[in-house]
């Protein structure tokens, strides 16, 4: 058999794969596989998806109007004493 | 004032803090806050338990802030500030998540179901059996919607607590894989072995969300 990677083995090396943690030769197969993979290269596109998905909240939260009072009086209080 | 969007240059925040200057204190707590507050509920899954949470860590960093020698990042500090006392609060809730378990939650589980791929006597032994469907082709609003949103979010409550803990930090609050490792007191292979498996389950959860669609 060949060194080529399956399908089933990419998607364990996606994540490893895209912080850059995948040593040069083991890169390049992965590279190599996807290369001529359509299946494979949909799944990483919806990892990246996922990911981006993930990160996007629907709203910014901010602090709370009243989290922001107690929080400053904690201040003043800290601030007076120390 | 408005929260700061880009990074405060932190020796002169401590400074003005250590000068019990409210303005740079008003900042930080804008600046930090809602995360911290995001990052203390994936410990103790309640808004008030997790409001006192972040008070608790405001006081704890106010006091120890003549101390802190700046040797891992503001930031840094405050969310581990955060873990321990989430931790704590989480003990007496009995709902604790222990960092030394945490690497438990690696549960071995496969990134895609075995019954995707051939078998040995197929065509392309661990190839495919069908090809995941691309997403691109979906319209950007059911990608963008509350419902996609709900799904993300109900995936990532089920995951066990290490995955959580790595995905709410690593892919919702963007942070980068050492800082995630500093807090959460893990080495970057075992981070990244969590975080694999949550991408993976909440890819999953996506994939069946919009192929029922």
């Amino acid at each position: 058999m060949s060194e080529e990677l399956t399908c089933e083995q990419l998607v364990e090396l996606v994540t490893a794969y895209l912080d850059g943690a995948l040593p040069a030769r083991e890169r390049e197969r992965f590279e190599a596989h996807l290369s001529h993979c359509p299946g494979c290269t949909s799944y990483v596109e919806q990892i990246g998806t996922t990911i981006r998905l993930t990160g996007e909240p629907l709203t910014e939260e901010s602090l709370s109007p009243e989290m922001r009072e107690t929080l400053l009086s904690q201040f003043r209080d800290w601030a007076k004493s120390a | 004032m408005e929260a700061p969007t880009t990074a405060v240059d932190e020796r002169v925040l401590i400074a003005a803090l250590r000068d019990r200057d409210e303005t740079a204190f008003t900042a930080l707590i804008e600046e930090h806050g809602p995360s911290m507050r995001r990052f203390a509920l994936t410990f103790v899954r309640s808004g008030a338990v997790a409001d006192d949470v972040v008070q608790e860590v405001w006081i704890v960093v106010l006091r120890g802030i003549d101390r802190f020698e700046g040797r891992s990042s503001l930031k840094t500090w405050l969310f581990q500030i955060v873990a321990n006392t989430a931790k704590t609060r989480a003990v007496k809730e009995a709902r604790v998540v222990p960092f030394s378990s945490l690497l438990d939650d690696d549960d071995g589980t496969p990134a895609v179901s075995p019954d995707r791929f051939q078998g040995p006597d197929g065509v392309h032994p661990g190839g495919w059996t069908s090809f995941p469907v691309p997403w691109e082709r979906l319209p950007g609003e059911q990608l963008l919607s509350n419902e996609t949103r709900a799904v993300i979010e109900a995936e990532i409550a089920r995951l066990p607590d290490g995955q959580r803990l790595v995905i709410t930090l690593r892919d919702m609050e963007g942070w980068p894989a050492d800082e995630v490792c500093n807090v959460l007191e893990l080495t970057e292979t075992n981070q990244r072995v969590l975080l694999h498996r949550a991408r993976s389950r909440v890819r999953a959860a996506l994939e069946r969300h919009f192929v029922e669609e």
